[in-house]
């Protein structure tokens, strides 16, 4: 039975990708008999080649995917580089989970309104510092050259890599590693860099190309923050398969090919870069400086992800104030009254999709967390160790939900499903998180459950208990805190499903994300406001819950209590 | 295929033929029989909380009246929709489509139209469609210029409506197009409008167009009728003459309504325009817009068009999306919708053929003074043929992105 995990779970995210990428790539080429599609041609090619713009949309996808994943993963070694222990250092490592809960749209509202020209921030120095009674005519959310993205994808990414190399981190022993360095005369921060990066690096590749790939071919923080004229690349694929004008689908689909392509093209040069900095680094390193600029490097680290956390948290706060503001006009910096009238009419309506969205992301995960448990445990009896780090590895295959973007195969996919009769149902939907929730669950659990000391399970087993109850009932106990963690992962990404959940739905499946982007659509704050809220604070409920039962449990265990 | 057509035939046999009045009551008696206990799924964008609202109340009323549980399936996108029933027909799924009853007009009704993936015709086998009175109003059988043929039935209407703060443009604002742009230019960076391809800033496009071409006759025929580039010429001259006084330099434009709404509301923008006429008013109540907002249509009057209901061609339960059609157009309904405290928007029934009583149902209170005086709305210019809507799209995207 075990021994099925491993290809179960291949078959499960490699099956669905593949036939959804079938689907696309046929009507590129012309190919889709319900439109009227019989025969193999160029011209979806040439009607999109011919698309205004579309240069500049690829460009600001292509740019927007290296520059993100670039500037969040130096921020994240530096502040890593740079940890001494200190309150602050501890406070934004615990600040990772609930950051990691917020969805991407509402981070992504959230960072509009701070930083729009009637924005939060504005309004607060205004008109008393700027004189500005109007909002003063410049353009900084929706920029063409995709700066707004950026940031706001940057304030997403950070938390994830944070968290990926703080799950890495452990079985390189840096403490031990900068120590030596140290005694060689190595300042702290320079130490670590060059010690402990150059290893860690390689455990954390994959999660960085997902990064790569996710800030390519994102929709949601896109249409919020993105380029307008013309949009990303994914926003104009989404626009075409939903244009009235029917043979569009043909050009969307090849849009669809064209953005795997450009972010595979971002892989590859991402790829060309490592090489590169590898070569310049090997100088570094021999060049053995003691690190001359070492506070500097450590300020910097320190203060970017301060300054990342708190617009993330001050964007989430504008919202707040918003979903129960009345009038509030600029340049006031407070509402001219406060209303509960936004809560009270959206009450109703919240009931169901909330249940509905924990029903699917308890499914999703739970699933999800067996098939884990079970390919990682199938890997501790077997013996065989996991190729870490290798590009061409089984572990690739788990990544490659993320790493194909969901709008060139989503679409294929539900005709898919609909040639083999099935009907939107919640089960459907369940089966369409657990794509991009399994990824996640298996990567957040996995480097506990390896570096979990052997000797636990062999003492059991020599005690009598046979193989099976060593994992019930001293495994799990012991992993306790990294399961509910990894549980808790899994409910956030399947709690922030938007393209997903609507397509496999049908839109009949409705989730807070869905209604919340359905609302969105009229362009109300605060109708943003509360729902942003509600979808937000689902998944934080996750991680109190991670965070919390260990401790309760355990209050008599101090060591099986999880990180603090 | 046989077997299907057989199924359907009974109920296609009946909308059809029009039998003679006693009959076909008769046969409505058994639509209403057959709709009992069926769900209907109905896919209306969903972005606004009024309309959501609404109906919600139109799901208690179907389920008091007729026994038909009615889901909102709240998209933001109609096209979304359409692009649902498509996948379907291409998967071969021809009699269990997951949507009854879609919210749509113009486009999106063409579109599907024209690929045959809507169910009837039937809106003239619905009881309370006579009440319309199409004889005499036929843009509740006109959709952008195309007869609907019974493809969909009418629900609601709109009509380009402009609104302005009245704190800030006093009670003088631009009343037609070379007035704007004299306006834009004295007030830079205060007028905007939805970036192409959106629903209503394609509107604002056909709207300049109407008033600056000699003869707008060539607009209601299909496009390829006419030499494009000959007639759409004094339109780009007007745009490149307004962009650069526009919010942003016109190098930036809201994404739709909406939008547009909010940069009003954040006070971006001084002067906006909307479809629903019942908008401005509703903001204010909202606190989203200043209570100096003021609404009004521009001299020669402003386009408007009716929005319908349709049935795809494989929902299952059409008898129910009949049903609930009907009651859309029941006076209870529309009175109701066009409510200013619910909703606001304009009834497609003739309220003046209607018996008294009835008609006192859509007495309204005329005192706020965000809202549009009802005499505005009667001046309103027919959609052009929506082949024009998509040729002007394209090439106002080739002229103004990416540039």
């Amino acid at each position: 039975m075990l021994r099925l995990a491993p290809w179960l779970i291949v078959i499960l995210l490699v099956g669905p990708i593949l036939a959804g990428l079938t689907m696309a790539v046929l009507p590129a080429f012309g190919y889709l008999p319900a439109l009227g599609g019989h025969a193999f041609s160029l011209e979806p090619w040439r009607l999109l080649l011919a698309q205004p713009g579309l240069t500049r949309s690829v460009g600001v996808s292509f740019a927007s995917g290296l520059i993100t994943t670039a500037i969040s993963l130096a921020v994240v070694l530096l502040f890593l580089a740079g940890v001494s222990g200190s309150r602050l250092d501890r406070w934004i490592r615990r600040l990772v989970a609930p950051l990691l809960s917020i969805p991407h749209a509402a981070a992504a509202f959230g960072l509009a309104f701070l930083i729009a020209p009637s924005g939060l921030l504005s309004r607060l120095v205004s008109p008393g510092l700027t004189g500005w009674e109007r909002p003063p005519d410049v353009l900084i959310v929706q920029d063409p050259w995709g700066l707004s993205l950026m940031a706001g994808l940057i304030i997403k990414e950070i938390p994830f890599l944070l968290l990926m190399c703080l799950a890495a981190l452990p079985q390189l022993d840096p403490e031990r590693r900068v120590a030596m360095a140290r005694s060689l005369g190595y300042r702290p921060t320079t130490a670590w860099l060059k010690v402990v990066t150059p290893s860690l690096y390689p455990l954390i590749r994959l999660p960085v190309f997902a990064v790569i790939a996710y800030a390519t071919s994102v929709v949601d923080v896109a249409l919020i923050l993105g380029p307008t004229l013309p949009p990303t690349l994914a926003v104009s694929i989404l626009v075409w398969f939903n244009d009235p004008d029917l043979s569009r689908r043909f050009m969307a689909s090849a849009g669809a090919v064209l953005q795997l392509g450009v972010t595979a093209a971002a892989l590859i040069a991402w790829w060309c870069l490592e090489r590169l900095v590898a070569r310049l680094g090997r100088h570094w390193l021999a060049r053995g400086g003691r690190g001359s600029g070492d506070s500097p490097l450590r300020l910097a680290g320190k203060g970017l992800i301060g300054l990342a956390t708190f617009t993330a948290f001050a964007g989430i706060a504008g919202l707040a104030l918003y979903s129960i503001a009345g009038f509030w006009r600029f340049p006031d910096a407070l509402p001219q009254g406060l209303t509960a009238a936004h809560w009270l009419r959206a009450l109703p309506a919240l009931a169901g999709p909330a249940a509905t969205t924990a029903l699917i992301a308890i499914g999703a995960t739970l699933i999800a967390l067996a098939l884990t448990l079970a390919a990682l445990e199938n890997e501790q009896r077997t013996g065989r160790q996991p190729a870490q780090g290798r590009l061409l590895s089984a572990l690739t295959l788990l990544y490659l939900p993320l790493i194909v973007p969901q709008i060139a195969f989503l679409f294929g996919l539900v005709v898919v499903m609909e040639s083999l009769g099935t009907r939107p149902t919640h089960a459907l939907v369940i089966f369409g998180h657990l794509l991009f929730v399994l990824p996640y669950v298996f990567l957040s659990l996995a480097e506990s459950y390896r570096r979990f000391d052997p000797r636990w399970s062999q003492l059991a087993v020599s005690l009598g208990a046979s193989r099976n109850g060593a994992f019930w009932r001293v495994r799990l106990p012991l992993l306790l805190a990294p399961l509910l963690t990894a549980a808790a992962v899994g409910l956030a990404v399947s709690i922030g499903q938007y393209l997903p959940t609507l397509l496999l739905g049908a839109g009949r499946v409705p989730t807070v994300t869905t209604e919340a982007v359905s609302l969105a659509a009229g362009g109300n704050r605060r109708v943003i406001g509360v729902w942003a809220m509600v979808q937000a604070s689902l998944p934080l409920v996750g991680f109190v819950i991670a965070v919390g039962l260990p401790r309760l449990l355990w209050r008599n265990r101090r060591d099986m209590r999880g990180a603090p | 295929m046989s077997f299907r057509l057989l199924r359907v035939l009974p109920l296609a046999a009946m909308l059809a033929v029009p039998l003679h009045a006693a009959s076909a009551q008769q046969e409505w008696e058994n639509v209403l029989d057959e709709a009992r206990g069926q769900t209907v799924y109905w896919h209306a964008w969903a972005g606004d909380t009024r309309v959501n609202d609404y109906l919600e109340w139109v799901k208690q009323r179907v389920r008091d009246e007729h026994e038909i549980e009615l889901v909102h399936v709240k998209i933001d996108d109609t096209g979304a929709a359409v692009s649902r029933v498509l996948a379907e027909h291409s998967a071969g799924n021809h009699d269990g489509g997951s949507i009854d009853l879609i919210w749509l007009n113009g486009e999106n009704f063409a579109a599907m139209k024209e690929n045959d993936l809507l169910f009837g015709p039937f809106a003239e086998q619905l009881p309370n469609f006579a009440l319309t009175f199409p004889e005499h109003n036929p843009e509740v059988v006109t959709d952008f210029t195309l007869p609907t043929e019974g493809y969909e039935s009418p629900w609601g209407k709109a009509q380009l409506t402009f609104y302005y703060d009245a704190a800030e443009l006093g009670e003088a604002p631009p009343r037609s197009m070379t007035q704007l742009l004299a306006w834009a230019e004295a007030n830079p960076g205060r007028f905007t409008y939805p970036r192409i391809p959106d629903f209503l800033g394609s509107t604002f496009l056909k709207q300049a167009l109407i008033a600056l071409v000699d003869d707008s006759d060539a607009l209601y025929e299909p496009v390829a009728q006419s030499d494009f580039e000959d007639v759409t010429a004094p339109l780009w001259e007007y745009l490149d003459a307004l962009h650069p006084h526009l919010w942003r330099s016109g190098r930036q434009f809201p994404a739709n309504g909406p939008e547009l709404r909010r940069l009003m509301a954040d006070g971006e923008v001084a002067l906006a325009f909307t479809f629903n006429p019942a908008e401005p008013a509703a903001a204010v109540a909202d606190f989203e817009l200043p209570e100096t907002t003021r609404s009004y249509v521009l001299d020669g009057g402003t386009l408007g068009n009716v929005h319908f209901v349709a049935i795809p061609f494989n929902s299952p339960r059409r008898a129910a999306a009949m049903v609930v059609a009907d009651f859309l157009l029941s006076p209870e309904a529309q009175a109701r919708k066009q409510d200013i405290s619910v909703w606001g928007d304009p009834t497609v029934l003739d309220v003046t053929r209607l018996d008294a009583e009835t008609r006192a149902l859509f007495e309204q209170a005329r005192d706020n003074p965000a809202l549009l005086a009802p005499e505005a709305l009667t001046e309103t210019l027919p959609e052009p043929h929506p082949s024009w809507m998509t040729a002007l799209q394209d090439a106002w995207q080739a002229r103004y992105v990416g540039r």
